[in-house]
């Protein structure tokens, strides 16, 4: 049987769903119009009003917003509401030094934590589940995110965060967890500790919610076969709230995006010239209901294909494809966001040449991250302590710019290999 | 003249050290004393040579980053405790060692060299009663 946390929305007809997506893209352009101008003045450059948006068809004439609108408009020129209406805040990296900041109002955080519970539901959770969250909690969404959306739907919640495996052992252990939330790395590396300290058969799980990085169908099978449990993809950014912007169903083939709070569009990269239902593009998401930060047309950079094929499950939502790549340089390390730019800004502060090289690999299950810097002179001396000191600082200053630990190599200058006059910055290894 | 080093940023990847004394033997320059302080990943060779400046412009030609530095150079008696009665003079100024390692004399018999790195002017060893050799003292007289 399969479950539902809102079928009337989940199971509507869908010129229904259009309709009512019309209605609320005309009551989000208005507010946006009203209390972001930032976005305000975006419309007035591309000659378009409220008055020009009767339906959903005509949001083909929005402007877009992109990763730097929202560098240029930090830390506050895309909050919807005034700071008593805000709740909270999360926040991902940006481009380059800047962050970006979301804003959420109570309804905001509402609403996300219902798309999170339908995401559970549809995986088959309910309120009997033990539900162990291991991902991060703080200002990455993947935490709080899906906290909030178990809560909601009454599961019991182990708010473990991140890390510490032996305590995740014990507690799943102790505390009969049936359901793993975190990354699918770090799914596959608990899998493997289980199993090779023997505790199988006395973990209780049945269900994974694994999102936030890049996973494939063999990665799946693996986890599950190793697990025993049936493991569900959610998607989600946090620029339109956290995870559960789009989630599995049973049928475990494509992510039915929650249609009733965001709709889904897809543009060629290059033209931005949207594409019809199938084909293989960049997505792009407008946020119909949220007001703490309502983004309209956002571009994700997120590469996949939306199908509105009639599903098993008896959704009648649209469902996105797990993305495929990405339309810019951004690099998902340990279900972090890593741009190139930002350690080309520490590596500029620090004094060293902006000449690098990332490499990015899994070794056990894990994303490592290798940063190959050029020495120069103005970091060399022949102290080797001074040397080292200046290595320490950089190697701070890039956990702080990037949220994640980098493995630093510094090399002789000019060695970084070039192809055709241009340096190969990016290396990634992973098969996935 | 004080004793000049040099510098070379080293990376660790096989045939890097014989690539910088290619480059050294090429330019036709004598090499005094060579010591090597390692990482995992990289190493910082220090050298000194009959030609400081010549050996600096010959390394950075080939893209190689190096810097100088003036070293303190000691003669040190070639007996038993010899070294030790050095160290203690230094340790009784409170003066602290960085890095240090010998070098190619020309009375290796009577005398060996020890390079000193402390921050310290030369000064304050000569007035410790340390014998300073100067660059000519060891053969080295390019400016």
């Amino acid at each position: 049987m399969e479950k539902y946390y809102s079928k009337e929305f989940e199971c509507m007809p869908r010129d229904q769903i259009r309709e009512l997506q019309s209605r609320r893209l005309v009551t989000q352009v208005r507010f946006v119009w009203d209390n972001v101008p930032y976005y305000r003045r975006k419309m007035e450059e591309q000659g378009v009003t409220p008055d020009d948006i009767r339906g959903i068809d005509d949001i083909t004439r929005l402007p877009f917003l992109k990763k730097d609108d929202l560098r240029d408009s930090y830390p506050d020129g895309l909050r919807g509401v005034p700071v008593k209406d805000v709740v909270r805040i999360h926040s991902t990296s940006g481009t380059t030094g800047k962050r970006v900041v979301a804003y959420y109002t109570r309804d905001d955080i509402d609403l996300w934590d219902t798309c999170v519970a339908r995401a559970l539901c549809a995986a088959d959770i309910s309120d009997e589940d033990v539900v162990q969250v291991c991902y991060g909690y703080g200002l990455f969404t993947g935490g709080l995110g899906l906290h909030g959306g178990a809560e909601k739907l009454g599961c019991m919640v182990l708010p473990m965060s991140s890390g510490s495996t032996d305590r995740q052992l014990q507690f799943m252990e102790d505390l009969k967890s049936t359901v793993l939330c975190c990354t699918p790395s770090y799914a596959a590396y608990l899998a493997e500790t289980i199993n090779e300290k023997g505790l199988r058969d006395r973990i209780r799980l049945r269900r994974g919610i694994f999102g936030a990085e890049a996973w494939s169908e063999d990665m799946r099978a693996s986890i599950e076969h190793d697990l025993g449990i049936k493991a569900h993809d959610i998607y989600g950014l946090t620029e339109l709230s956290g995870p559960g912007v789009a989630y599995e169903c049973s049928v475990q083939h494509g992510m039915h995006i929650n249609e009733d709070h965001f709709y889904a569009e897809i543009i060629d990269p290059d033209t931005c010239e949207p594409l019809p239902l199938g084909s293989k593009g960049e997505l792009v998401i407008t946020s119909l209901t949220k007001k703490g930060f309502p983004l309209l047309r956002y571009r994700t950079r997120d590469i996949c294909i939306l199908s509105a094929d009639k599903c098993a499950c008896g959704r009648t939502f649209v469902k996105m494809s797990r993305p495929m790549g990405r339309s810019d340089d951004m690099l998902i390390v340990k279900g972090v966001n890593v741009f190139p730019s930002q350690i080309e800004t520490v590596l500029i502060q620090q004094g060293y040449a902006a000449n690098y090289q990332i490499i990015v690999d899994r070794v056990n299950n894990s994303d490592t991250l290798d940063v190959l810097i050029e020495m120069n002179a103005e970091n060399f001396s022949d102290s080797l302590s001074k040397i080292t000191a200046k290595e320490k600082a950089l190697v701070a200053e890039l956990k702080s710019m990037l949220g994640i630990y980098a493995n630093v190599h510094l090399v002789a200058p000019k060695s970084i290999t070039r192809s055709e006059g241009k340096a190969v910055r990016i290396i990634d290894k992973r098969k996935i | 003249m004080k004793v000049r080093q040099i510098s070379v940023f080293l990376e660790n990847r096989s045939g890097q050290l014989a690539h910088i004394c290619r480059i050294i033997a090429d330019a036709g320059i004598n090499m005094k004393a060579l010591n090597i302080a390692e990482t995992s990943d990289y190493g910082v060779l220090r050298l000194i040579t009959n030609k400081p400046a010549k050996t600096v412009e010959v390394l950075s030609n080939d893209g190689l980053v190096c810097s100088k530095t003036d070293v303190v150079a000691i003669s040190v008696p070639n007996v038993p405790g010899g070294l030790s009665k050095v160290l203690d003079i230094i340790a009784g100024k409170d003066i602290s060692i960085e890095y240090m390692y010998s070098m190619l004399g020309n009375d290796a018999e009577q005398n060996a060299i020890m390079v000193f790195q402390t921050g310290e002017d030369e000064k304050v060893f000569s007035k410790a009663g340390l014998h300073v050799l100067t660059a000519d003292d060891l053969g080295i007289y390019e400016a």
